[in-house]
């Protein structure tokens, strides 16, 4: 079979967990992190007689992210149980969704490193709740659960076979995860186990429309292992129909294992699950009123791919740089605040990416200097009272301090000098210290300006006001 | 009664009396424990409650502090629940006072109090008999005299059954009427706590304070709780139903002669008694034993030693662990209920049982509303469809025993309120007579138990 071209289909399963104060169906925090099995109570734990209520917020929560992937959102959907047995899994099911679920049929666009703008199909997206966490290697010879996690509200995101390369599959996650991050309705942070990713692989000799067997890939537990998991089991894949002799891929559930990165079977055990699915009958159908669902619409801010089409035309910024500024909303934000408070856009786009992004980036992410405290220096460098070198200091200085970059600059004496009076002083010392360099320019070297106005520069420590400065030169010269 | 001792009397009077009925096995706390609960709850009460000083045992599968709350299982020997069900905190907060857990078949599955890892509960008034099931316990305790009113709880008859074999009240409220939060799940959509009382009036008021909405069970209606009937001059204006399917050509014959008294007795008050047609009754107990296990066998999946209750292992694997712990602590009856319920949700008989079974279930309820639609306000039907059996009588054929249910299983599967109460003695055995009602309108169903049971004489002469 060596040399058959082979073409990659992947679907994926995103777990999402969405940004609720309090668990699914019980008051108890949802935050992460606590010590174990402190975040507990008599519904999450599934005691005898405990019954679950819904949590408005997540259901809130959940309508909006099926909004913003333009999924159709049913009136009326059913929670179901998802029976099976584990340590984790106090009540010995998860409550979940199966027949009838939220939301059905969306889709999202998102930049293919392939094929430029593609689509994926969002096949259905559901409301569940977490289970908890087994913890194999706290003690010798025996596991540990930690109940924290137990009823953690989650959506599930469910697209069809719809990329062609583990590089789409990242690129949607990435979009995916932008999205979500925007509606508010997720943090989309993996290491804290908020969104996490099942694969469906398959492969098939490329023009034909018959899907491949497909083999489920769990266990991806971070996102930069998404594009390696794929890899490894896409590759395998490929190994086994090359190596021909009748070999074929056998339907299976593999787990990835990060450590090896390699991928192993399932224990045999763990896989066969008859879930028994049937709707939970402590749980009333979700029935959603057409003004609910439109009151979240309501609340859903401008979404990554739009609010960038309107950088680019409200702001004549590129479309290099709107995407830039809209990867992250409080950036966006931000940027649009620092242009209201009077920041010219071009000049505005180029600060943000610049020094606050990098500011950002060593802070925690952290936008450190006011937008209007931006808008200002912007407006002082445009006014020719700062240097853009004195600016990025005042910029560092007010992250750092705080303050009106204004009364920054004076105080650590960046201001400009305009005063002829003072810059007189300094043209006179640079020319007669370079009296070679002045006969040269006389004889038409008129390039030396530059070399005059960088040593005036140097004199005044920065401050010479640069526009003021070359004009002074050249009537010096001149005369 | 607002005198703060007459709690305390209260409780020293409802402690003796369950001493003397202890030989029944109707309650699984010991006298002791009972008496001294008892004394520091009533010492603590607050004179103003409606229930002030009234002592209500509660069946033992619906969450205490003061108690264990085992279910009559052993996988939950000696379980404390961290927390109280709904109902018992508005009864504590009404002034009651708990009498201790009332026996009953394992996890409510059983018709008899036979199915109790603690043993069985006497029929009050012949050992040789059950007294009814699952609120056996319960309703043994109401009929000796120990408790004025208990609660029990009905998934397909469990509180009717046990009060008609008894000789005491039994009210099933509507589904959604009163918070099962709290009640130990064996049937979610079937589940509703009841009340065992003497009279109509006791039980009515116990199901007045513990009815309403509770923002702790989704599916507990937002409603106000019962607002109590008052007892009727007459019944003019009612038109009550007979379901012809409800007394069927074989019925037991002094169960039927009962009834017929009953329906003249109605008649006789003023109602106008009409026969109705239930056509789809022979389903209901085949549909009830598809569903109810189905729901168990998920809601039982939770007793596996893990966390709470026995373990029965040594160091075992955890698959191990699950087997030896639900083997060893289910009882037999559990353990079939929660096979035919795994059975029935199983990939590829899904759609065979569970899905048809809740067809059925909504044609069953078209049954009621096409009834009710033709202007019948009520249903009146026998409860069970004999007195009393013998203890032992039906262990073997798991079929036979749930065939007691066979008048009751309907009212839970369609959820609509219903209540037992005495209308005859056969033999010196207590016979019941039900009254189906509309949803939400226990107030008029009770209105019509009032009136039959001012009519119904006492001891012999109720002989039929």
């Amino acid at each position: 079979m060596a040399g058959v071209v082979w073409e990659t289909v992947i679907g994926l399963e995103t777990h999402v967990q969405l940004r609720t104060a309090s668990k699914m169906f019980c008051g108890n925090s949802a935050a992460f992190g606590a010590p174990p099995n402190t975040n507990i109570c008599p519904v999450c734990l599934g005691l005898p007689g405990a019954l679950p209520v819904p949590n408005e917020v997540a259901v809130q929560l959940a309508v909006r992210a099926a909004l913003a992937l333009g999924c159709t959102v049913h009136p009326r959907s059913l929670f179901a149980r998802k029976n099976y047995f584990y340590p984790d899994l106090p009540k010995g099911y998860q409550i979940s969704q199966f027949e009838q679920p939220l939301a059905t049929e969306g889709a999202l666009s998102y930049l293919s490193p392939d094929r430029g703008i593609a689509t994926a199909t969002i096949v259905r997206l559901h409301v569940e709740e977490d289970a908890g966490k087994s913890l194999h290697d706290r003690f010798p010879k025996a596991t540990a659960v930690d109940l924290n996690r137990c009823g953690v509200p989650l959506i599930e995101i469910v697209t069809g076979p719809d990329f062609r390369s583990p590089q789409e599959a990242r690129a949607y996650l990435l979009t995916l995860k932008q999205v979500l991050e925007y509606a508010a309705v997720a943090d989309g942070d993996m290491e804290k186990g908020s969104l996490r990713v099942d694969a469906n692989v398959s492969v098939r000799r490329v023009g034909e429309t018959a899907l491949g067997t497909k083999t489920e890939v769990k266990n991806i537990n971070s996102f930069a292992y998404v594009e390696k998991a794929l890899t490894v089991e896409r590759d395998r894949q490929i190994a086994v129909l090359d190596a021909g002799g009748g070999a074929a891929i056998l339907q299976e559930t593999l787990l990835y294992d990060a450590k090896t990165n390699s991928v192993r079977p399932q224990r045999r055990k763990e896989e066969s699950h008859d879930y028994r699915y049937f709707p939970d009958p402590d749980l009333p159908p979700l029935v959603l009123s057409p003004e609910f669902i439109a009151a979240q619409q309501a609340e859903l801010p401008e979404l990554p791919a739009t609010k960038r089409e309107r950088f680019v035309t409200e702001y004549a910024l590129s479309v290099t740089d709107a995407a830039v500024l809209t990867a992250d909303r409080a950036v966006a934000d931000y940027y649009e605040s620092v242009v209201r408070a009077g920041g010219e856009p071009k000049a505005s786009a180029n600060w943000v990416m610049g020094e606050a992004l990098a500011d950002a980036k060593d802070h925690n992410e952290a936008l450190r200097v006011p937008p209007s405290a931006l808008a200002q220096l912007i407006s002082l460098v445009k006014g020719g009272t700062l240097s853009h070198q004195a600016a990025k200091r005042v910029f560092s200085e007010v992250a750092e301090r705080g303050g009106e970059p204004r009364n920054v600059a004076d105080a650590l004496g960046l201001v400009q000098v305009a005063d002829t009076g003072v810059l007189v002083g300094w043209v006179n010392d640079v020319l007669g210290a370079h009296a070679g360099e002045v006969s040269r320019y006389k004889q038409g070297e008129t390039k030396l300006l530059q070399f005059f106005v960088g040593q005036v520069m140097r004199a005044s420590r920065g401050k010479a006001d640069p526009k003021v400065t070359q004009r002074l030169l050249e009537e010096k010269l001149a005369s | 009664m607002t005198d703060p001792t007459e709690a305390l009397a209260s409780a020293r009077a409802a402690a003796d009396r369950l001493v003397k009925v202890k030989r029944l096995n109707a309650s699984l706390t010991p006298p002791k424990e009972t008496r001294k609960s008892l004394l520091q709850q009533a010492a603590a009460v607050h004179p103003s409650g409606v229930l002030y000083g009234m002592a209500v045992a509660v069946k033992d599968n619906i969450c205490t502090l003061e108690f264990t709350t085992t279910c009559g299982s052993k996988i939950l020997e000696g379980y404390r629940s961290p927390y109280e069900a709904t109902a018992v905190a508005r009864l504590k907060a009404a002034g009651a006072l708990i009498a201790g857990k009332t026996n009953c078949d394992e996890f409510a599955m059983g018709s008899s109090t036979e199915h109790s890892a603690y043993g069985r509960t006497q029929h009050p008034t012949d050992k040789t008999r059950v007294p009814g099931g699952s609120s056996g316990g319960s309703a043994a305790l109401v009929a000796a005299g120990a408790v004025p009113a208990a609660l029990g709880s009905e998934t397909g008859g469990s509180v009717r059954q046990p009060a008609a074999f008894c000789g005491v009240v039994g009210i099933k409220p509507t589904y959604g009427r009163v918070s099962r939060y709290g009640l130990v799940a064996f049937g979610s959509s079937l589940d509703q706590i009841g009340v065992l009382g003497r009279s109509v009036h006791d039980a009515a008021r116990v199901l007045s304070v513990i009815s309403g909405r509770d923002p702790r069970d989704a599916t507990c209606e937002d409603r106000d709780s019962l607002r109590l009937p008052t007892v009727p001059e007459s019944l003019q204006g009612f038109v009550i139903g007979i379901p012809k399917e409800y007394f069927p050509p074989d019925l037991d014959a002094a169960v039927r002669r009962a009834c017929d008294r009953a329906i003249r007795w109605l008649k006789e008050l003023g109602a106008a008694v009409r026969e109705v047609s239930l056509p789809h009754t022979p389903y209901a107990v085949p549909t009830y034993y598809i569903l109810a296990p189905a729901e168990a066998s998920s809601n039982l999946a939770r007793y596996d030693g893990a966390r709470y209750g026995p373990r029965f292992d040594g160091h075992l694997d955890v698959r191990a662990l699950y087997r030896r712990t639900r083997g060893e602590g289910f009882g037999p009856e559990v353990r079939r209920r929660i096979l035919v319920g795994t059975y029935v949700l199983s990939s590829g008989y899904y759609d065979a049982y569970y899905r048809k079974a809740q067809q059925m279930r909504a044609l069953l309820a078209q049954d009621f509303r096409n009834v009710f639609d033709r202007g019948v306000d009520l249903l009146f039907t026998p409860t069970t469809p004999s007195p009393a059996f013998k203890a032992g009588e039906k262990l073997a054929d798991p079929v036979a025993m749930y065939l007691s249910d066979i008048f009751t299983v309907t009212a839970n599967l369609v959820g609509l309120p219903a209540v037992s109460l005495p209308i005859g003695r056969v033999k010196g055995l207590p016979l019941g007579g039900q009254f189906i009602g509309q949803a939400f309108l226990e107030d008029e169903m009770l209105e019509a138990a009032y009136a039959l049971e001012r009519v119904v004489p006492a001891g012999a002469a109720a002989e039929v």
